[in-house]
């Protein structure tokens, strides 16, 4: 195997290793907490909400809850490695060695999707004994989700090489990442906002990874999925750009 | 011809209001074990950290046996091992496997018996399996030097690699790395124990306000900037400055001695003045007073 390739290969099996070695942390935690919301809101809205006029509300709630869960875990996964990296300071251990930082960016993202997808995948099995869900175009769940954790890889490499303090981190996680996931339909159909909030909800990114994500389950969603798959490489292309600006300049890991 | 193993032409680098580096020009030959000393501040890690990629320098020229550090990184790199300052480690894995990862990196696979060489020569093979957090803080600086040796690099630079170390480690240590350089590795040291540089480092390079101040070799330094003294405890001081000595405590009196050979004429002019020597000690010169001596001039 090619010199360079093994060391990107290394870096990438040293980040997976990384969340994999605590999964019960990094992986079942957030399965269990999507279960948790799945049984929640099932019991009290399941009887009373069908959405695109035959959904059960349960049926409805999973894709969002898979796609929530892998997006929040594809950004953990980055952004938590890094900042603790530069904290403790063994970031030098994968700046010293002759690594490109093209070769950087894509072993992070890579492992952050990595991680998405598996927690995706375990939230997908757990809800499989409450609801049945139907899978009317696979491919678009593939794309969403490949899309979707490469876009919230991306976004977590530059919060962990932005910040300089885990509160910081937490600023970006807080009132940027969960704002975001939690406004994008993950919990409902835009359809049924007040026509404002249908606006806005065009102008959030995530609203297209769910929605693009859930057609894979329904064949249905509340706006194209070619559209969203449109918007959501758009947005992957200008944080990959950005991301490896970044890096090709050292922004802030080669002072 | 065979180029050095690090060439640094006209350095510079500045953070905010400080000039760190103030065009440093600096050439390391293959096989030295090459001294950089200097004061907190001086501008040593910033020299080792342009020099490794840690740090961008505003200007000048950084080359590790041959290759640019900017424009042919991955070959510069390959050839430079470095030992940080901080003892720094990745908890989530053990020796073994950080030393695998590392060695990964670089773009080395199945280095077993390299990495077991290296464990055994630090003094590591029991605590192969330990994560680093379990490890003291002796053990966690002998990990650093192994992470910086698996890709078997010619030049290696240790930035004070024996602070905070007890004496058996850092014999050991020292052992090993000259061991290293007698093997035809090219060692870079800094360190705050002079002693440690005077009996390592064929030549030495002293910075001050990210400038090279002195760089000679240890020789030639020592013979440059200290003379050897002689210190006697006199019956009667008062007599000692007649002969051009310098009153200490206790009727102690110190001459500065250029050669040995001026020794001699010296007694014999204290025993002119009427003093009795009831004690004497003769000082060889030392890198601490070389250092003392260049920083005060510099």
């Amino acid at each position: 195997m090619h010199e360079r390739l093994i060391g990107f290969r290394t870096l990438l099996q040293k980040e997976v290793l990384r969340f994999w070695k605590v999964s019960f942390q990094t992986v079942g935690a957030p399965v269990l907490n999507a279960l948790l919301y799945l049984l929640i809101f099932s019991h009290v809205l399941d009887r009373h909400v069908t959405v695109y006029g035959e959904i059960a509300y349960t049926a409805f709630l999973v894709p969002g809850l898979v796609m929530m869960s892998l997006l929040q875990n594809a950004f953990a996964n980055s952004s938590s490695s890094l900042i603790q990296s530069k904290i403790t300071g063994n970031i030098i251990f994968v700046l010293l060695p002759p690594l490109s930082y093209r070769e950087f960016y894509a072993a992070y993202v890579i492992a952050s999707l990595l991680r998405g997808l598996f927690v995706g995948a375990g939230v997908l099995l757990v809800s499989l004994p409450f609801v049945e869900l139907p899978l009317a175009a696979p491919g678009w769940i593939f794309a969403f989700g490949l899309m979707g954790g490469a876009i919230l890889g991306s976004l977590g490499v530059i919060a962990g090489i932005w910040a300089d303090k885990f509160d910081q981190l937490a600023g970006f996680q807080n009132f940027l990442i969960m704002p975001l996931t939690m406004l994008s339909g993950v919990f409902y159909s835009i359809h049924s906002l007040p026509e404002f909030w249908q606006k806005v909800s065009h102008i959030n990114p995530f609203f297209f990874m769910i929605d693009g994500f859930r057609y894979g389950f329904f064949g249905q969603s509340d706006v194209s999925p070619w559209l969203s798959l449109a918007v959501v490489s758009l947005c992957f292309v200008f944080l990959a750009v950005l991301t490896l600006a970044m890096l090709a300049r050292g922004y802030k890991l080669r002072a | 011809m065979t180029s050095p193993a690090i060439r640094i032409v006209s350095a510079t680098k500045r953070y905010g209001s400080l000039q760190a580096l103030a065009g440093v020009d600096l050439e390391v030959a293959q096989g030295e074990f090459f001294g950089l000393l200097g004061p907190n501040g001086a501008g040593k890690t910033t020299l080792i950290s342009a020099l490794s990629g840690l740090a961008r320098p505003d200007g000048g020229v950084f080359e590790i046996m041959g290759y640019n550090v900017v424009s042919d990184y991955r070959n510069a790199r390959r050839n430079l091992g470095v030992v940080p300052q901080e003892l720094v480690f990745d908890p989530f894995f053990s020796v073994r496997e950080l030393l695998r990862i590392q060695s990964g990196y670089f773009g080395i696979r199945n280095n077993d018996d390299w990495i077991d060489e290296i464990l055994e020569n630090l003094d590591l093979t029991a605590k192969a399996g330990a994560n680093m957090r379990m490890l003291s803080g002796g053990m966690k600086r002998r990990v650093l030097v192994a992470q910086a040796l698996v890709h078997r690099p010619p030049v290696i630079v240790l930035d004070e690699p024996t602070a905070g170390v007890d004496v058996e480690l850092r014999q050991g240590l020292w052992q090993f790395i000259r061991k290293l350089n007698r093997d035809g590795h090219t060692i870079v040291l800094t360190t705050h124990y002079l002693e440690e540089a005077e009996a390592l480092c064929g030549r030495i390079a002293m910075l001050k306000s990210g400038k090279v101040v002195a760089l000679d070799t240890t020789e030639n330094l020592l013979r440059r900037f200290a003379s050897h003294s002689l210190a006697v405890r006199l019956d009667r001081p008062e007599l000692a400055a007649a002969s051009g000595g310098v009153l200490a405590a206790n009727g102690w009196a110190e001459f500065p001695l250029d050669r040995y050979d001026d020794l001699e004429p010296l007694l014999a002019r204290l025993r002119e003045s009427g003093a009795k020597i009831l004690e004497l000690r003769v000082g060889e010169a030392d890198l601490e007073r070389v250092f003392v001596e260049v920083m005060s001039r510099a």
